[in-house]
């Protein structure tokens, strides 16, 4: 059996690949970070990964010590550093020369990591074509991992930044997300002070919340019987139901938007936050409905006749053994209508015409204009985002269980 | 005495069933009502609107306007002049009934004559006018003469404003129809146009965001450290609200200064000047000597599209993943077959019931998707979908009736959808 085989080979065009992904990667970074006009090197790069997996991959997986890891880091920098003519990042060493130094040093352990973790317990010698797709799906997960990530982050990523930085500066040099600390909280978060002091989001967010706590509740309070009905009791038509309310969702809003628009303008219901209360509702409690009903079916009944065997009329079983039992299904629907409330833009945009009533998506609206700078436009978002998604984030599990147990969403 | 029958199973609903029909119908009654008054009566109300000649501005009921003036002077005692109204309905388009106007006189002056649909009681005037067309205008005349009183001190007639009482004709609910709506909308040039993109932005978003779940399913199947943060990561663009994340992107895509993207790409070297992401209709490219027109800014929409909506994706297939049995694969395994072929032949057909849901789904849900388009670009640059084009024509033309109709079409496509859903949509398998 010769020395070197296939998987060496393929381990040489990954840490290629690699050392080229993690030098535009890092070096962008380095960009954002210190708003330097650093250049990716893309062909060092791709050098330098291939001497390192070369250096690490040729030896058995036993021999790839955290010594010899080291070691091919030490080789990257050093083969980066020379196959780009001594500037690592595309300016020379002079400028920023810690800064370069960090950034380098960190695009070789994220490069020979990415190496060292694909090549892992795969030996430099000829495998068997399941080892071979171990290796190239390793490759792939990695490179899906990390183009997913960025594509992911950025757009938030770049709202946070924004948010936090002067128009002039930005409109000057776009990629300089660095923040300038010294000049103290205050000038830092001003555009955040600015929407909350002269822009009215404190009202806004008061109403954001007014209107999602209530659509929460109403939902809540109509859905939750009616769930039980479907699930529980026999009736005609229990199973069309059960079937068919989910297609009330499919009912597009912009459909309904003109008659709501044409009908609330007469009543005088139009410009209200009460408007909003009774539209909302409607199109959360078919699906809060069918979520429930899919969660109480998994309740066993037995514990309800027990209850009804012992006296209790259903109104107490329900209240007494199958709402505590549906507790969580209860909260993931609940969270999942706050958040369906919250980020709803249509009719609150449609709707509301006075200051006073704005909910954050209506009041974000009205500040995307020219006039208004961009760091109070991206301020504004990141107040909406935040909220919602820390609220999420927080009772995930709950939320994901919940959804994906009983219904999904547009 | 026998009976001869057989014992027979009772017929119908007996009463403990029947109480409990009605207590499950009281149960649902909230739902069916609110259901019923928000969603199905606006479904048939649009499909009316569709017909009739109504704009945005004929929402304001009509109004009867006034001007009420003294003409000639009052110089001496028994002078004449007249009081002039000068009513006007000030709707053009519909008519207002039973109009009754109501005016105290001052009671210094002494009335002569009056409009003949009008009575005097005192210094009580009240006028009988009838029906007024739309934007009718007439004038009603009070001759009176001046008086001692009315010299020493002259009051202003318009001190006292005329009341009107009158019944508006309701646009919405008036006889008046016409299918002028539905003819402009399929004969305006762009139909065709706006009914491609659609479906263009419908099939690929759906597309897209399924294979894009799929692939990060995978990612998220595996174990590895950090998998609950990036987890969390990969669901924020569904959970943040879609004006947030559709303004950043407009930041991100903006090819003027300070567009992050644009830099970045040209910093890069991938490209020379800014591409207008959002604002760009069509770009050239030539392949093999082949000219396309490529759709710059509908497919950048639709990646907006893909973006926001993977995450929902990834966590059904995820759960279906995670619910699938270990057996098998390692059955599989010790029968050698490779990672893909695992992946092919033992968790795609697992997957295929909950992707073909899924697929349906939000097929549906991304033909019915307005405020990412409408926020991203407002509809320029061909990214006209006919969702969009409701809002264009109902309120920034300002003609409902026409987007009423639009929105009937979208309806109607979107029945038929649901027809094959239904038809194709398998036994509880989401």
């Amino acid at each position: 059996m010769s020395r070197f085989g296939n998987i060496f080979y393929l381990c040489l065009v990954f840490g290629a690949l690699w050392g080229a992904i993690s030098t535009i990667l890092i070096t962008l970074l380095a960009l954002f970070v210190s708003g330097q006009p650093f250049q990716p090197q893309v062909t060092a790069g791709a050098i330098a990964g291939l001497v390192s997996a070369a250096v690490l991959t040729g030896l058995q997986p036993a021999k790839r010590t955290p010594a010899m890891v080291a070691f091919a880091a030490f080789a990257f920098v050093l083969t980066l550093t020379l196959a780009s003519g001594a500037t690592p990042l595309g300016l020379p060493l002079g400028t920023y020369s810690f800064g370069q130094l960090i950034f380098t040093i960190l695009i070789a352990v994220f490069a020979v990591q990415s190496v060292t973790l694909t090549a892992k317990h795969l030996g430099p010698g000829k495998e068997r074509r399941y080892n071979v797709e171990v290796l190239c799906l390793r490759f792939l997960k990695g490179f899906g991992l990390v183009v997913f990530t960025i594509a992911v982050a950025l757009p938030f990523f770049v709202m946070v930044m924004m948010s936090l930085k002067n128009q002039q500066l930005l409109l000057s040099n776009p990629l300089d997300f660095s923040i300038n600390f010294a000049q103290g909280a205050e000038a830092l978060f001003r555009s955040y002070i600015e929407l909350f002091t002269q822009y009215h989001f404190g009202s806004y967010l008061l109403n954001s919340a007014l209107v999602s706590v209530a659509t929460v509740a109403i939902t809540l309070f109509f859905a939750v019987p009616g769930a039980y009905a479907v699930a529980r009791l026999k009736f005609p038509g229990q199973n069309f139901l059960s079937r068919s309310i989910l297609l009330i969702y499919m009912v597009p809003m912009i459909v309904l938007v003109i008659p709501l628009y044409a009908i609330f303008s007469q009543l005088g219901m139009r410009n209200t936050l009460w408007g909003l209360m009774l539209v909302y509702p409607a199109t959360t409690i078919p699906v809060a409905l069918y979520m429930l009903q899919g969660y109480f079916r998994g309740i066993p009944a037995e514990l309800e006749e027990a209850g009804l065997m012992d006296g209790l009329i259903r109104l107490n079983v329900i209240r007494k053994i199958t709402l505590p039992l549906a507790l969580p299904a209860l909260a993931s629907v609940a969270l999942y209508v706050f958040m369906i409330a919250w980020n709803e833009f249509l009719f609150a945009f449609m709707f509301l015409d006075n200051v006073d009533l704005y909910t954050l998506s209506r009041g974000i609206a009205e500040l995307n204009s020219s006039e208004v700078p961009r760091q109070h436009l991206m301020a504004g978002a990141v107040i909406a985002t935040v909220p919602v998604l820390a609220l999420f984030l927080w009772f995930e599990r709950f939320l994901v269980a919940g959804l994906t147990a009983g219904s999904v969403k547009g | 005495m026998t009976d001869q029958r057989k014992p027979q199973p009772p017929k119908g609903l007996g009463p403990l069933a029947k109480r409990e029909m009605r207590f499950a119908y009281l149960l649902l009654l909230p739902t069916f009502l609110i259901v019923l008054s928000v969603v199905l009566f606006p479904l048939v109300a649009n499909v009316w609107i569709s017909f009739k000649p109504v704009t945005l501005g004929d929402l304001r009921a009509p109004s009867i306007l006034i001007n009420e003036r003294l003409m000639g002077d009052l110089d001496a005692v028994g002078d004449e002049a007249d009081i002039r109204y000068r009513a006007r309905n000030s709707s053009r388009k519909s008519a207002i009934a039973d109009v009754v106007m109501t005016d105290t006189l001052p009671a210094t002056l002494r009335v002569v004559a009056v409009d003949e649909r009008c009575t005097i009681e005192g210094e009580n005037l009240r006028c009988d006018l009838g029906d007024y067309e739309a934007g009718q205008r007439e004038d009603i005349l009070v001759r009176v003469a001046a008086t001692a009183d009315f010299l020493s001190d002259p009051p202003n007639v318009k001190d006292t404003k005329p009341v009107f009482d009158y019944v508006p004709e309701n646009i919405l609910t008036n006889n008046d129809f016409t299918l002028d709506n539905f003819r402009k909308v399929f004969n305006a040039s762009d139909f065709w146009t706006v009914l491609w993109a659609s479906m263009y932005y419908t099939i690929a978003g759906t597309v897209g965001a399924l294979v894009m779940g799929l692939f990060a399913a995978q990612l998220m199947n595996m174990a590895f450290r950090g998998r609950a943060v990036l987890r969390g990561l990969f669901l924020s663009p569904y959970v943040a609200p879609v004006i947030a994340v559709a303004l950043a992107w407009v930041l991100l895509l903006d090819p003027g200064p300070g567009g992050t993207l644009n830099a970045l790409l040209i910093q890069l070297g991938v490209i020379e000047g800014p591409i207008s992401f959002l604002g760009q209709r069509v770009a050239e490219i030539s392949f093999l000597g082949l000219t396309f027109n490529f759709p710059v800014a509908l497919t950048v929409v639709i990646i907006f599209e893909i973006w926001r909506y993977f995450p929902l994706a990834m966590l059904f297939i995820l759960a279906r993943m995670q619910s699938m049995s270990t057996d098998i694969y390692e059955a599989a395994e010790i029968d050698g077959a490779t990672p893909i072929q695992q992946f092919r032949f033992i968790s795609l057909p697992q997957l295929m019931g909950i992707m073909a849901v899924l697929f349906l789904l939000r097929f549906i849900w991304t033909f019915n998707k307005f405020d990412d388009i409408f926020l991203l670009t407002g509809g320029a640059a061909g990214t006209r979908t006919l969702t969009v084009n409701v809002y264009e024509q109902a309120f920034a033309i300002s003609n409902l009736g026409a987007g009423a109709a639009v929105a009937v079409v979208v309806f109607v496509i979107l029945l038929m959808f649901s027809v094959i859903f239904f038809k194709f949509s398998p036994e509880d398998d989401a």
